[in-house]
């Protein structure tokens, strides 16, 4: 169905389209546990087996240990280790009643927080734009990266022992070379020089980042600027601010919600959006690091983005089919009182409709999984669930809409982005730096990457001629006239 | 400036404040946990609150407000915000005797004595009192030793001198500013469970190892508390075990009252530095300008220019670092033209000295690469007999400094922070021994300073309008060798003397084939590199300043002030990249940080150069990413025009 018109004008070359089977790729599996009972029963001391249980599992480990081994140990340690483990259970069962996602293995967490749909059978598991250039990385259900460059020949692939569950990948802003990737037990940070030859960068060239109890890590936030990297865990409490070249972080507590799934952190880098698993989210000012506590009605905050200038956050809710707005009037530095807005308005209604088509009848619309605003503000790509069950099959779908945010917000419907039969989206990100519009970057759960580019002329392109910079935050005022005029738009669908 | 400094020390007043407001809640759950019995809660309590009301409870307060504030005050004396990184095992045993460091021992002792007194008597029992009655062999009433006060009152002296001694050995006075700006309070809330668990864990090893001293030496002090107050030492009636056998110190209840006693003692003192560090710290936001003459002093270019306090120029580059991102009024009053003039002299002052700073951090660096260049190469060819022509190498100049009365740990008010060469020079010369056996490694450090005096056409901003490249630099003479020495350094001799004796050499050769002289004269790993950065910190702030305000110049400056300086920025940032790209590439300096651990300490010195090397580089992505493809139209040289290039293409 995708074909990629390359405009013979366009001096752009829109990336080629990836193809990842799922059969090529082996999951690894290569947990303690599973490994441990290929090999023969080796007789130690208690000694032994406790200092190694505490190294591997820590307090409960070295219970367990003592508990056990009730021949070798004295009975009143044994029965007093064993009544501790269960009181640890106990507060632990507890604790898991009050957050039920703590009861979930990371594997499942990390599917369940993910922005990704379906990440655990996902042949494409997380991907990211670097900021300035076109260069892409794409982590693969192997637990590799690889990166790819048009302007290079090379394909680096990126491995390491750490490297499990990859959740989430991004690219450090202002810096070339500068990935980080969330894994299960720990952040790495890889540089890749973009000069070398390498195709596979050894481990030496990753930074590993780890907080004890911090783990596993399912969402990463570059500031802006490059100077933090924040880090969520939903076992974890904390948010991480870390300062990646001293390798050292910043705890930030709050412990209502019981973790931090997703973080976003908006493009002028004044504030940063942080859900939790309950339903609460939060919104970090960067300034002091204070936060805002929006408690939502009925589910988790699933998802957010930041409209270009950072004034307006759009966020969705899990359980429901509405797109909420924020928005953030106070500019960064001056401390105002004036806390922003008392509440979220819903923009956007996206329950259920038919459509009638050509082809038949389509049911679109449902719970939202992620969204995505391309760096100008002017289309936002929104990934539905999709449903599965009874006769009613919905598939996973992208729809898109158009926004404008001066004078007033508006969200205009545009179009649905569908893949070849059978296919449905995962994953989207924008480019950051598409210069004739916007170019959107779906992965399909066939392990195919494409590309699907808006062609429309903004305004505030046309006022800023500064060849490939960042996204700047554009003037706000703009003459309503012009936008008409120049919106045109391909839909390869 | 006076106000200034006032400033800081009001700040470190209210600290103290805090930290007297904080002890009546540590000691009432000091009281509860020293107290503690299980099986009678109701008990317990009573006993608790009875106690917490008091006489004795009061007193002790008020003897522990007046550690607290002597704690504070050395606090303030001792701080710094460079630290001083002893660069050989001998040059730390020389900042571990000087005399300052001999005080600050003393007093800790003292203080540790008074704490554990005021434990003593609030634990109560058996603790407390130091003599009591009892009846000799004969018959005869006396009054006898009672060895468990002068056990704890022992322990508290021992914490007290361990704390002032790994205070020097981990750079504990050293205050390091956060890059992640938090109120006061949540601040002191994140770090309040840090310091419990290292006031635990460090008063669990001072009393293992009090206790190893008191089990072979602790006759010593008893028979001198015994003789000198004239108490009998009574082992026969009271304690059934003397406390100086192994059955006597395996007393449990005893280990647990030396190690709660332990950890509150240091628990008050942590508190204080934490809260000092966390006042001290704060940003403090000058005005840009003012339209009041009698303020101007107090304006950010005037403090980042002029002779100030090392803390205060930090502060103002902090504070120059946040402005320039966070707060676009400010920026504007930067970019601002004089009134009657038009001279935009709040930006020059500005960027002049950040490029000065800049300038200056390049210039060491390479001067360092040069050293290590001539001498490491020889140096890692053979190991015996390259130490001996190394040491006599560099024996040529000798570092010796005239204020050996000066304090060594902090640079006072008045020493610059230019350059940490000043710093370098004071503690290196804590005995009379350090100072031959460094030299290798103080004399980079001080060429910065020599090579002001040799050239004057190098003075000040060598990058300013005129295109330089590290390789006429590097052709500079080598003021460190033994040949150039005697020639440029005559006109300072009150810091440097040249020595060439031959006898001395022959010393030191015969020196250097000894074990443990080897072993002293051993560099530690990383402390070079860690020295060369260790004022960094300023740097950085440097380089975000300029590079938030080039960045903020695209759209804000008005009057184009900016454009004359860009060249001079770029360039000057160029060349300290190549300088750090060099540093890194050099045998012995790591290229990962090391992990930190979690503790009182602030090892945030240690990673100052990869913040550094990140930051440096962000720092022309963002002006090469505003600009764009109008930086081509910048005059620079070519070198730095195909330098900028790799940049734009994002291949750096």
């Amino acid at each position: 169905i995708f074909k990629h018109e390359v405009f013979d004008n366009q001096p752009f070359v829109i990336p080629l389209s990836l193809y990842f089977p799922r059969e090529s790729l082996k999951p690894h599996s290569r947990t303690e546990s599973s490994s441990k009972a290929a090999f023969l029963d080796h007789c130690e001391t208690l000694w032994m087996r406790s200092a190694a249980a505490w190294r591997d599992a820590g307090l409960t480990g070295l219970l367990n240990e003592i508990a056990n081994s009730s021949a070798e140990v004295p009975k009143w340690l044994s029965v007093s280790s064993g009544c501790v483990l269960a009181l640890l259970q106990r507060i632990s069962s507890f604790h898991g009643s009050l957050f039920p996602h703590l009861t979930l293995s990371s594997e499942d967490m990390i599917a369940e927080f993910s922005q990704v749909l379906k990440w655990s059978d996902c042949a494409v598991r997380a991907f990211a734009w670097h900021p300035h250039t076109d260069k892409f990385a794409v982590a693969l259900l192997d637990d590799s990266i690889k990166i790819y460059n048009p302007k290079s020949a090379t394909a680096p692939t990126l491995k390491h022992r750490l490297q499990r569950s990859v959740a989430a990948v991004q690219w450090k802003p202002l810096c070339a070379s500068a990935l980080a990737v969330a894994c299960q037990n720990c952040l790495l940070v890889w540089h890749v020089d973009p000069c070398s030859l390498s195709t596979r960068p050894s481990s030496g060239c990753a930074q590993v980042l780890s907080h004890p109890g911090h783990s596993p890590v399912t969402s990463i936030a570059w500031s802006p600027s490059g100077s933090f990297l924040v880090s969520a865990s939903p076992m974890d409490t904390n948010m991480m601010v870390w300062d990646v070249a001293a390798e050292s972080c910043v705890p930030l507590q709050r412990v209502g919600g019981g973790g931090v799934t997703f973080l976003s952190w908006s493009p002028d880098g004044s504030h940063v959006l942080a859900s939790t698993p309950a339903a609460l989210f939060r919104v970090w000012e960067t300034r002091m690091w204070t936060c805002e506590r929006w408690p939502c009605l009925k589910g988790r905050c699933q998802s957010g983005c930041w409209s270009p200038d950072g004034s307006r956050l759009l966020f969705t809710v899990q359980g429901e089919t509405v797109i909420y707005a924020l928005t953030f009037t106070d500019t960064p530095g001056i401390p105002s009182n004036t806390k922003g807005p008392k509440a979220a308005a819903v923009v956007a209604d996206l329950s259920e409709t038919t459509f009638n088509t050509p082809g038949g009848d389509i049911v679109v619309g449902g719970e939202i999984q992620s969204l995505a605003w391309d760096p100008r503000g002017e289309r936002l790509a929104v990934l539905l669930k999709g449903q599965e069950h009874f006769s009613l099959d919905r598939p996973a779908m992208i729809a898109v809409f158009k926004t404008r945010t001066s004078p007033i917000f508006e969200l205009l419907p545009c179009g649905f982005v569908q893949g070849e039969p059978g296919t449905e989206p995962r994953l989207m990100q924008f480019h950051p730096n598409f210069q004739h519009g916007a170019l959107l970057t779906v992965c399909w759960s066939n392990g195919r990457i494409t590309h699907v580019p808006f062609y429309f002329l903004s305004a505030g392109m046309a006022r800023h001629g500064l060849g490939g910079s960042p996204p700047q935050p554009r003037p706000e005022e703009r003459p309503a006239d012009y936008i008409n005029q120049t919106l045109y738009t391909e839909l390869t669908t | 400036m006076s106000c200034l400094v006032c400033t800081i020390t009001i700040l470190a007043a209210a600290s103290v404040a805090w930290a007297v407001l904080l002890l009546p809640p540590s000691i009432a759950v000091f009281v509860i946990i020293s107290r503690v019995s299980l099986l009678h809660p109701i008990q317990w309590i009573s006993e608790c609150v009875s106690l917490l009301t008091s006489a004795t409870a009061i007193f002790s307060f008020i003897l522990l407000c007046g550690v607290v504030l002597i704690v504070g005050f050395l606090n303030l004396e001792y701080y710094t915000v460079i630290p001083s990184i002893a660069c050989s095992k001998i040059a730390l045993l020389g900042q571990l005797l000087h005399p300052r460091q001999f005080v600050s021992s003393l007093v800790h002792c003292i203080l540790g004595v008074i704490v554990a007194w005021c434990c003593a008597v609030t634990i109560g029992g058996r603790y407390q009192t130091l003599g009591y009655p009892c009846t000799q062999a004969d018959g005869s009433p006396q009054l006898c030793l009672n060895e468990y006060q002068v056990i704890l009152l022992l322990a508290g002296a021992f914490v007290g001198y361990c704390h002032s001694v790994l205070g020097v050995i981990h750079n504990m006075n050293y205050v390091s500013f956060h890059t992640v700006q938090q109120y006061k309070y949540l601040r002191f809330k994140g770090s309040l469970p840090l310091v419990v668990k290292c006031s635990a864990i460090q008063a669990l090893y001072s009393v293992r190892n009090y206790l190893v001293v008191y089990f072979f030496l602790g006759y010593v002090p008893r028979t001198w508390i015994c003789k000198t107050l004239n108490l009998q030492l009574n082992r026969l009636v009271c304690s059934l075990h003397p406390l100086d056998t192994i059955a006597g110190l395996l007393d449990f209840s005893l280990l647990y009252h030396l190690w709660i006693s332990g950890t509150f003692l240091l628990f008050t003192w942590y508190i204080t530095l934490l809260l000092f560090r966390i006042f001290v710290t704060e940003v403090y936001s000058f005005p840009v300008q003012s339209s009041f003459t009698e303020d101007v002093h107090q304006c950010l270019p005037k403090v980042l220019t002029g002779q100030q306090p090392a803390i205060l120029k930090f502060l103002a580059l902090h504070d120059l670092a946040l402005l320039s991102q966070h707060s676009p009024s400010r920026r504007s009053e930067v970019f601002s033209l004089s009134q009657p003039g038009g001279h935009p002299h709040n930006w020059n002052a500005i960027s002049q000295e950040c490029l000065s700073l800049l300038a200056d951090l390049t210039q060491r660096l390479v001067a360092h690469h040069d050293t290590v260049a001539t001498n490491g190469r020889a140096k890692s060819l053979s190991t015996g007999s390259d130490k001996k022509s190394l040491s006599s190498e560099s024996s040529g100049t000798i570092l010796l400094s005239s204020q050996g009365t000066e304090d060594v740990m902090t640079p006072r008010p008045s020493v610059l922070i230019k350059t940490p060469a000043s710093v370098f020079l004071r503690s290196s010369v804590g005995s009379p021994l350090t100072v031959p056996f460094t030299p290798d490694l103080d004399s980079p450090f001080s060429s910065p300073a020599l090579r002001r005096l040799a050239g004057p056409v190098e003075q000040c901003s060598p990058w300013h309008g005129t295109v330089q490249s590290p390789h006429i630099m590097r052709r500079g003479p080598k003021l460190w060798s033994t040949s150039t020495g005697e020639r440029g350094l005559q006109n300072k001799t009150e810091h440097v003397i040249p020595i060439v004796d031959p006898c001395a050499i022959w010393v030191k050769n015969f020196l250097a084939k000894r074990v443990l002289i080897m072993y002293l004269l051993n560099k530690l790993p990383e402390a070079s590199s860690q020295a060369l950065f260790a004022d960094t910190q300023s740097h950085i702030w440097a380089l975000e300043g300029l590079s938030y305000l080039v960045k903020a110049s695209f759209s804000e400056d008005q009057f184009g002030v900016v454009q004359t300086t860009l060249p001079s920025i770029l360039s000057s940032m160029l060349v300290l990249q190549e300088a750090v790209d060099r540093h890194f590439k050099l045998p012995h300096a790591s290229s990962k940080p090391v992990r930190s651990t979690s503790s009182m300490e602030d090892s945030s010195y240690k990673t100052l150069r990869f913040a550094l090397r990140a930051t440096l580089k962000t720092a022309i992505y963002r002006i090469t990413t505003t600009f764009g493809e109008h930086l081509n139209a910048v005059q620079m040289s070519a070198e730095h025009q195909k330098r900028l290039q790799q940049f734009l293409e994002y291949k750096e």
